[in-house]
């Protein structure tokens, strides 16, 4: 690990004047960054500790019937918030379907979604790769790619963006405040994070000193709350990245789907919202037709970057088996074994 | 670091006190306080940390190293390269003898494999010694790497395993299949496989003068002694390894490898003492793996389910500088009584670390090619899979002919299936679902391992307080050296447990042997048992020549040990005590040696093997194709069981390991680069507890009175052969996809659902 | 630069100067406090073997800066017993043979204490197993793991039951 200073702001301005410099980078819990750290993936200059500053930590309703979660809120805190689990159930098996219970207890709602790809090539300093290292290649597109993008990606850059909880979040169209060198902003949940194109460095719209604060759900998104589920495909029962999930939330009015919410994650470089499939859900029955006609609309434009041509016939599948969890509503308990196939449901849900 | 005491306190809760009886591990307190110490643990006074720099390419020459840079780094002391290092006494590439593996310790600056250490930077901090070797930025001129099992030109190793024949035949093949009603002809494919113990290789080197001390995990501290005193050019007396647990080995710690010599010159060089640990990644090169295969199986059976011919080929791969050929046909030689039986190896040189012994080498990889092929047979002659097994069951070892020692496989077959309720498995694949959908699958498999035997010495001693002592450079690795041996040496030396001192895991001690082969506790139960006897045979001595002694003329086979007293044989009412006869003798103790070796006779005339029948349940998504392990139920006859609790847990463990490989086990190796992309454990996947379902183990009786005194067969690693065929299995019959390429990928299984 | 720090750990107080940031608690615990008895298994945050409770949670102390740790309350796996009075989840590791190699003992029962301490998982053993996932065994140790969790959970649930009686 590279030598570093060690910043401790007190206040957010003091955390944005001091990250903006270059070389500077913010820690939260560091899960990830010390990961990356430690490969000398992320080489850092300056480390500004922001896990000290007063009230970010907090999860507040707002007036308007919004809920803002602070950026460091941990992601244990947050899904085991009984008030959050029952309004945003999608969300919360999300998270707890991530990463293990120690990294859960630590890992922030804001470094959550600013997690780097698990692409392998990216992580291993010796490859080829134009997201850590500019115009050097991509070594993935030739090489074990299995697990990489089918959608939205470039000759540039395969990889996916590996977070649970951006899932749903973004399904239910949730809005992240920033803290700039000019002020406050906000942005949909949506355009945070940039498809590769050909500058897969830049992996989100955030500028230099950009610090997240918060991120808002809507007061819309609560209106899900008894049709929601998050799916997860993995290559073990826990403690294992996805190789493609979904979350789906579904507003039923009268036998009726009023308002429908789809993402996939583990297929693109971004948590991937499924407008045109949303589409064909809203206003007609939960059947399992028309789930998947929304799951052939959601994957009509993916493509394999290589040997993952499967995936997109998996996440058709769960697509379908999302909906369909969905629609049959939301569990009284997150599952003993959050967003698995194998999570224990009454009832035969599978064709 | 202490000296271990197993001993001075209850460390340990008790149900009994000799063989057979399931104590709770005698170094549990120490474990569960965190006071075992590992060889990492240790910090002698001055201590300064070395971290290895490695290889990034898999083939070529280092060209530059920015050494400069690296010392210029605050708390950098040295940086040992292949110009500044001390000497070896002599050159590593020489195999001295056939358990000598060629290694890495900065001969030349030749790299054959990624991961190869090529610098030590060495440091006052860790934190310092590892930025140290990333400043390093090491440049290389590059070769194409070898990679894959065709690599290049095939050959026929000259031996696989350890010393096994390349190809065996029994019997006309050809004949066989072409006279067969059906055929199988199936190609399976295993990938490489790294031990991962938990514990990362670690050494603490501490040179005193001339005199070396050692910490580090190792399987065998007599081995490792002797390569440490020809390479660094000293007595072996002159070397003390201490190693009293291994943090889990697995084989890759059986034999000397580089990065521990590396950390002992890199003491020298700095005249202090150093700590060298391996990072996780490292360990995906320097300390061995289980090499990939390809094998080929072709087996033909007649009208009536029996086997006409079986044929067994494996390609594996070795190291482009040294031998090691996973000898995975060899699971062939043992269980199916085929007439005419071939088994037969190829293999290519890739750009690798040397292969290794990984638990099971062989057996675990050809098991479930094997399993496989014999459950596809099954299934094409209309046969339930346990009644094909029983209507080829091997009355004699096929490959030789000869008896068994023992085999108690059917008892296995039968209590193992009424344990998992297989009878009520539909014949058909794909027909059984749970409540909630999910497609369920039963598979079985045909567990064996061989019952082996090394070569160890015990000392034992009664002293004069009428306690006893056990010394034998015996080694924990997990499987319970601590208790188990301690509990062969209370019987053999007729005392309570808590009234010998048993000590064990350093070089100082008798030599064991290695841990390895699951013959440890056979091994060293042997050795410890004839100490045992060579000691109470001296006491009784004293006793009995002794007309003050009530025991005066019982003479040496009229005595028994029990409780800490001889007792007369012929008249139990006539005993004395271990205290009295020491004192009236004027005699402080007695001691006396023995030991433990193959018995060369019976292995000519029997086949020695450990068996064991292994039931798996699998539930399968049946559109998303994830599957779990909901059930597994082995029931093992390893002669005879020293501890049953330690070795339920062993048997667990193999279990695991045989669901992993099925499932999960994968080291993904860039085909270009011959560099592993997944060298970490969050994406080479081991099994998480989530993974593992409630599993039964039965141990079924087996009296052995050939494979040594005790009849112990062990059961380290047979839990792993049968368990990963039976789980593949188990996802054939849940959903008619037969899926030859492990582990099995979601992908594969997608195609067929 | 150096720094000064103050942790609590086990109960007690310890300042020190810490001359380098880039130090982890685990390596600060295990190499500058000689408190070995956590375990660096991958130091990556992929095996837990390296669990501690930080302020009563459980966290993977190898991807934990000790700069940014200022102040925190620090419980390792030397602080659970009192005296020679094992913590029922020690007893309960022993008594189900929850280990065998004993290298991720101690991160499995710090886990094992944070996570009862979290009330998620209960006496439900799927729960217990998904909850006890952060914590690798190579050895196969996960059955006595499970059944170790459960016995010393039915104890404090006994305990609270009396206690609230």
């Amino acid at each position: 690990m590279k030598q570093f200073d060690y910043v401790r702001p007190a206040t957010v301005a003091e955390a944005v004047a001091a990250a903006a410099q270059p070389g500077a980078t913010y820690l939260a819990a560091g899960t990830n960054l010390l990961d990356l750290m430690k490969g000398n993936v992320s080489r850092p200059d300056r480390l500004v500790d922001v896990t000290h500053l007063d009230g970010l930590d907090r999860i507040e309703r707002l007036a308007d019937g919004a809920l803002r979660i602070g950026a460091l809120v941990s992601n244990a805190a947050l899904a085991h918030d009984a008030e959050f689990a029952k309004s945003y159930p999608a969300i919360a098996e999300a998270l707890l379907s991530g990463a293990s219970a120690q990294l859960r207890n630590v890992a922030t709602v804001g470094g959550n979604l600013l997690q780097r790809t698990r692409c392998a090539y990216f992580y291993d300093t010796a490859s080829r790769c134009n997201k850590r290292e500019a115009g050097s290649g991509c070594d993935a597109r030739d090489g074990e790619n299995r697990a990489h993008a089918v959608l939205g990606w470039s000759e540039s850059c395969i990889a996916t963006h590996p977070s649970d909880f951006c899932v749903p979040l973004v399904a239910l169209d949730a809005i992240v405040e920033i803290e700039g060198k000019n002020g406050r902003r906000e942005i949909p949940l949506d355009e945070l994070h940039r498809l590769p194109g050909n500058t897969p460095g830049r992996e989100s719209a955030l500028e230099p000193g950009d610090l997240i604060v918060a991120v808002r759900l809507p007061a819309a998104a609560r209106g899900f709350a008894a049709h929601a589920r998050y799916l997860k495909v993995r290559e073990r029962t826990s403690y294992a990245f996805a190789i493609v999930s979904a979350a789906a939330a579904l507003r039923i009015e009268n036998g009726k789907i009023a308002e429908a919410r789809l993402a996939l994650g583990g297929v693109a470089a971004k948590p991937w919202r499924a407008r045109a499939a949303e589409d064909i859900l809203k206003g007609v029955a939960p059947t399992a037709d028309v789930f998947q006609e929304a799951a052939w609309r959601a994957l009509s434009d993916a493509k394999p970057s290589g040997d993952n041509a499967y995936k997109i016939e998996l996440a058709r599948r769960i697509v379908v088996r999302t909906l369909t969890l969905a629609a049959a509503g939301t569990p009284a308990r997150i599952p003993a074994l959050p967003a698995s196939p194998f999570a224990s449901t009454s009832g035969a849900i599978h064709a | 670091m202490p000296e271990l005491n197993l001993t001075s306190a209850p460390a340990h809760l008790r149900h009994g006190s000799s063989i057979g009886q399931p104590m709770t591990r005698r170094d549990g307190v120490l474990k569960v306080r965190g006071q075992a110490t590992y060889a990492a643990d240790n910090h002698p006074p001055g201590m300064l940390f070395a971290v290895m720099a490695v290889s990034s390419i898999a083939h070529g020459r280092v060209t530059s190293l920015d050494v400069a840079a690296a010392k210029r780094h605050p708390g950098v002391i040295d940086v040992m390269t292949p110009d500044h290092k001390p000497q070896l006494a002599i050159d590593p590439e020489i195999k001295t003898n056939p358990f000598v593996f060629r290694m890495e310790v900065l001969q030349s600056d030749e790299v054959r494999y990624a991961n190869q250490p090529i610098a030590v930077v060495i440091a006052e901090t860790l934190e310092a010694a590892t930025e140290g070797a990333v400043l390093l930025a090491p440049r290389y001129e590059m070769l194409p790497a070898l990679v894959g099992l065709d690599a290049g030109e095939s050959f026929v190793p000259p031996v696989v395993g350890v010393g096994n024949p390349a190809e065996i035949h029994r019997g006309d093949v050809e004949a066989g299949l072409a006279a067969a009603d059906k055929q199988i002809d199936a190609i399976y494919e295993t990938p490489p496989q790294y031990h991962n113990a938990m514990e990362p290789h670690a050494i603490v080197a501490h040179w005193d003068g001339d005199k070396l001390q050692i910490d580090m995990p190792t399987q065998g501290l007599m081995l490792s002694l002797g390569r440490v005193a020809e390479l660094f050019g000293i007595a072996p007396d002159k070397i003390h390894i201490r190693s009293p647990f291994l943090g889990g080995g697995f084989g890759s710690k059986g034999l000397m490898a580089g990065p521990p010599v590396l950390g002992i010159m890199a003491a020298k060089l700095v005249g202090k003492p150093v700590k060298l640990v391996l990072r996780r990644e490292q360990m995906y090169g320097p300390v061995g793996h289980r090499a990939p295969t390809r094998q080929r199986l072709r087996i033909g059976a007649d009208a009536d389910g029996r086997l006409t011919a079986l044929d067994h080929h494996a390609r594996t791969v070795s190291s482009t500088f040294d031998d090691f050929y996973e000898p995975a046909a060899d699971a062939s030689h043992t269980l199916y009584a085929a007439p005419a039986i071939r088994t037969s190896h190829d293999a290519v040189r890739v750009n690798t670390g040397t292969p290794l012994f990984m638990r099971a080498p062989g057996e675990a990889t050809g098991s479930i090619a094997l399993e496989s092929a014999i459950d596809e047979m099954a299934w094409a002659c209309g046969m339930d899979p346990l009644a094909f097994r029983l209507k080829n069951y091997a009355e004699v070892e096929p490959i030789t002919g000869k008896p068994f020692s023992s085999k108690a496989l059917r008892a296995c077959y039968d209590q193992g299936a009424a344990r998992f309720g297989w009878a009520k498995r539909s014949l058909q694949p794909r027909q059984m679902r749970d409540d909630a959908g999910l497609l369920v699958g039963w598979g079985m498999g045909t567990a064996t391992f061989p019952a082996l035997m090394f070569q160890a010495e015990a000392r034992a001693a009664i002293r004069g307080d009428g306690t006893g002592a056990m010394e034998i450079g015996a080694h924990d690795m997990g499987q319970g050296a601590w208790t188990a041996l301690a509990q062969i040496a209370a019987d053999a030396v007729g005392l309570d447990i808590d009234r010998i001192t048993f000590k064990a895991g350093t070089s100082d001690l008798p030599d064991a042997g290695i841990a390895g082969g699951s013959a440890h506790t056979a091994t060293a139960g042997a050795a410890i048992h004839s100490a045992g006897a060579a000691v109470i045979a001296k006491l009784a001595d004293l006793a009995t020549n002794d007309e003050r002694s009530p025991l005066f003329g019982a003479g040496n086979a009229g005595v028994i040990a029990r409780d800490g007293r001889l007792i007369r044989r012929d008249d139990q009412s006539r005993s004395e005590s271990y205290t009295e006869i020491l004192a009236r003798a004027g005699v402080a103790e007695v001691e006396a040696r023995g030991t433990g070796a193959p018995n060369p006779a019976a292995m000519e005339e029997y086949a020695m093997h450990a068996h064991g029948a292994v039931f798996a349940e699998v539930k399968v998504d049946p559109e998303l194709g994830q599957i779990r392990v909901t059930r597994m139920v082995g029931a093992f006859a390893a002669g005879r069981i020293v501890n049953p609790h330690l070795v339920k847990s062993q048997l667990f463990g193999g279990m695991i390991w045989g669901m992993s490989f099925a499932l999960h086990e994968e080291a993904v190796t860039d085909r270009r680069s011959g560099r592993v992309m997944n060298a970490n454990l969050g994406e080479y996947h081991i099994p998480v507890n989530a993974d593992v379902p409630p599993l039964d183990v039965v141990t079924v009786e087996e009296h052995d009175p050939h494979v040594n005194a005790l009849g112990i067969k062990g059961v380290g690693e047979i839990g792993i052969t049968g368990s990963a065929g039976a789980v593949a299995n188990a996802v054939w019959h849940a959903t008619g996809v037969r899926v030859r390429r492990f582990p099995i990928r979601i992908e594969e299984l997608l195609k067929g659902l | 630069m150096n720094h000064s720090i103050s942790l609590t750990v086990n109960g007690a107080r310890r300042d020190f100067v810490l001359d380098d940031p880039r130090v982890t608690l685990l390596d600060l615990l295990r190499e500058r406090l000689h408190l070995t008895g956590t375990k660096k298994g991958c130091d990556r945050g992929q095996c837990g073997a390296c669990t501690i409770l930080v302020d009563g949670k459980r966290i993977n102390s190898c991807l934990a800066l000790a700069i940014s740790h200022e102040g925190a309350d620090i419980v390792t796996i030397e602080g659970v017993a009192r005296g020679d009075q094992l913590h029922p989840v020690q007893a309960a590791f022993i008594a189900h043979d929850g280990f065998q190699c004993g290298f991720c003992t101690p991160g499995q029962i710090m886990s094992a204490i944070g996570m009862m301490q979290e009330a998620q998982a209960g006496n439900d053993p799927e729960r217990i197993r998904e909850c006890m996932s952060g914590n690798l065994c190579r050895c196969g140790a996960y059955a006595g793991i499970v059944d170790a969790v459960l016995e010393a959970q039915a104890g404090a649930d006994e305990t609270n039951r009396r206690r609230s009686a």
